[in-house]
């Protein structure tokens, strides 16, 4: 698949030479950050630059951002977040993506054209009334706060409906032979079907929500609550400068858990994020 | 949706000496639809198409939150805007951190998705080192750049110290605090890039290639002026603008790093949005801003739109 026809070796050599510095680079915050928070106060403020520390700190920092912050309380709060919003979106979603792809109704057109025109809407741009509506309401500061501007994905929508038109009609009319209702041919039938997108559109959106942060900064004030980026930042603004090895510790554990699942399986990871947000 | 059942009922009362199965499957059809889609036409209208509306509405009140008053004032918070320095200041900012952002992270995406589909071996490897950042949580990330960027203990300026050049105050210095934020931006974009420009690549037809090579084509210089680039000119379109479009909602570096400053020297849109609203709770000039960017975004996503379309007949 490659567009040359096999490289020479100097170029082969330079390939990788210039690649690996720019892997260097590129990994630089990773690693500073994660030789940072192995390392002693004393070795933190030095005037020169240490990759490995003299003297290893790394149980005293790891328990010192525990124990400063909830950090384990975070990282739940971003799984319970991350899955609710996600389970919502599938519950909403898919049953109107099958009736846009699969079934005949006056207004489909109409119902089709508002799903992409929400796909435009970019969600800063609708925060200010959002955040008004939930005042009313009296929902910031929780959980459903959280949750509930995220249940609708019109991109979700769009996505399973593109699936599903390509699912074969006669699977859904064989279904309704055998006397399955509309909804249990979608749980039953389509769903089975879309399992791959399905998972795509999973990883996208669970890694949109983990990283989000313009969101719960502005809806949230208990640290309780916090989802894991603000826990981090509400961190950092606490210590400010002063302690950076449990700090870099709490960054690295932030972002742990989705380095490690996308190192596992990078490509569905790089379907998920990169295509799936396109298409 | 009840007047469109309403309709359907009589059509069906209007013939009455057929049994009108296929008109009540029909019906049931219309039904299920409506009921399989009601949450998420509710949900919709309730949580974006309200929401976009009020924006635009609240655009011309006075609202501010707590207020127990609420009045009309046209185009006041517009007006308002556009005679305040620090409006323009902040879009200025931002179009400047699009126009660093956007060339970088396309270029730096476009060599390094070349260099690795130039060769066989470590393709993988290098593929996952360049979207790690991606992924990574960017606040999490932005935290561990501030303390590389330290003036005196950051690893940046020891490195430049080591051979020999001055050291800065990357994220205080009103002159150097976009572009900082700026490089930040380009490392974590520049990897989804890559991976675009990657199947934009593997799906160039080998046998072009090797009617250049028949046709006398022989550097990688001329392959990629003759053969890739053209082929890969749509792709690059796309990738322009979806860089565009993520680069112009920068926020959570400036909230953390910098706050706007120094000086609201990077200060940008949705950070003056974000203060307008949520800090100084002035609904209504938040609004207008809203708008604005509203405005700007959606011109860059139409484009990208018109783009999807074109592609599905080019690829």
């Amino acid at each position: 698949m490659s567009i040359a026809t096999r490289l020479p070796r100097p170029a082969a050599i330079a390939r990788h030479l210039v690649l690996l510095v720019l892997a260097a680079v590129t990994l630089l915050p990773f690693v500073w950050m994660i030789s940072t928070s192995l390392k002693p106060q004393a070795e933190v403020f030095l005037s020169e630059i240490r990759w490995w520390p003299e003297k290893l700190h790394v149980v005293e920092n790891y328990t010192a951002a525990f124990a400063k912050a909830p950090l384990l309380r975070f990282l739940l709060n971003g799984a319970v977040v991350t899955a609710a919003i996600f389970v919502l979106q599938v519950a909403v979603a898919l049953p109107a993506a099958y009736a846009l792809a699969k079934l005949r109704f006056r207004g489909r057109q109409t119902v089709f054209a508002l799903v992409l025109f929400c796909v435009l809407i970019p969600p800063q741009a609708i925060a200010v009334p959002l955040f008004l509506l939930f005042h009313q309401l009296g929902i910031l500061d929780s959980y459903a706060a959280l949750i509930v501007p995220f249940t609708i994905s019109v991109f979700g929508i769009f996505l399973m409906r593109q699936f599903f038109l390509g699912v074969p009609d006669d699977l859904v009319d064989a279904a309704r032979m055998d006397g399955i209702s509309e909804v249990g041919i979608v749980w039953r039938v389509m769903l089975p079907t879309a399992i791959p997108a399905v998972t795509a559109f999973g990883i996208f959106s669970v890694v949109a929500h983990w990283n989000d942060y313009f969101w719960p900064l502005i809806v949230l004030n208990s640290e309780p609550l916090f989802t894991p980026p603000l826990g981090v930042a509400a961190f950092r603004n606490a210590e400010a400068g002063t302690d950076y090895g449990p700090l870099m510790a709490a960054a690295t554990v932030i972002i742990a858990p989705l380095v490690v699942a996308f190192l596992f399986a990078q490509r569905r990871f790089i379907e998920g994020i990169a295509f799936t947000g396109l298409k | 949706m009840a007047d469109v059942t309403l309709r359907q009922d009589a059509a069906v009362a209007a013939r009455p000496g057929r049994r009108p199965a296929r008109d009540i499957s029909r019906l049931r059809e219309q039904w299920t639809a409506i009921a399989l889609s009601a949450p998420a036409l509710f949900l919709m209208a309730l949580l974006l198409i309200g929401p976009v509306a009020a924006v635009l509405v609240m655009s011309f009140t006075d609202y501010q939150l707590g207020a127990s008053a609420i009045a009309f004032i046209g185009l006041e918070n517009y007006r308002d805007l556009f005679s305040d320095r620090v409006f323009w200041t902040s879009l200025g900012n931002t179009l400047r951190y699009v126009a660093i952002v956007v060339p970088a992270s396309v270029a730096l995406g476009l060599g390094v998705a070349l260099l690795i589909e130039s060769g066989d071996s470590l393709k993988r490897f290098y593929r996952a080192v360049f979207f790690i950042p991606v992924m990574a949580t960017l606040i999490a990330m932005a935290i561990s750049w501030e303390y590389m960027l330290h003036p005196q203990f950051g690893l940046i300026n020891l490195l430049l110290k080591k051979v020999g050049l001055a050291p800065h105050a990357w994220l205080t210095d009103p002159a150097l605090a976009l572009p900082t934020l700026a490089v930040i931006g380009i490392w974590q974009l520049f990897g989804f890039n890559m991976v675009l420009f990657l199947a934009g690549l593997v799906s160039i037809p080998r046998h072009l290639y090797d009617a250049a090579e028949l046709d006398g084509v022989r550097s990688a210089w001329s392959r990629f002026w003759l053969v890739t680039w053209p082929m890969l000119g749509p792709v690059t379109m796309f990738v322009v603008i979806i860089s565009a479009i993520r680069s112009f909602q920068v926020f959570d570096t400036v909230q953390v790093l910098t706050k706007g400053g120094p000086n609201k020297a990077s200060e940008v849109l949705l950070y003056t949005m974000y203060s307008e609203g949520f800090e100084f709770f002035r609904s209504g000039r938040a609004a207008a801003i809203a708008v604005v960017f509203l405005a700007f975004v959606l011109t860059l996503t139409v484009i990208k739109a018109r783009l999807i379309e074109k592609r599905v007949h080019y690829l």
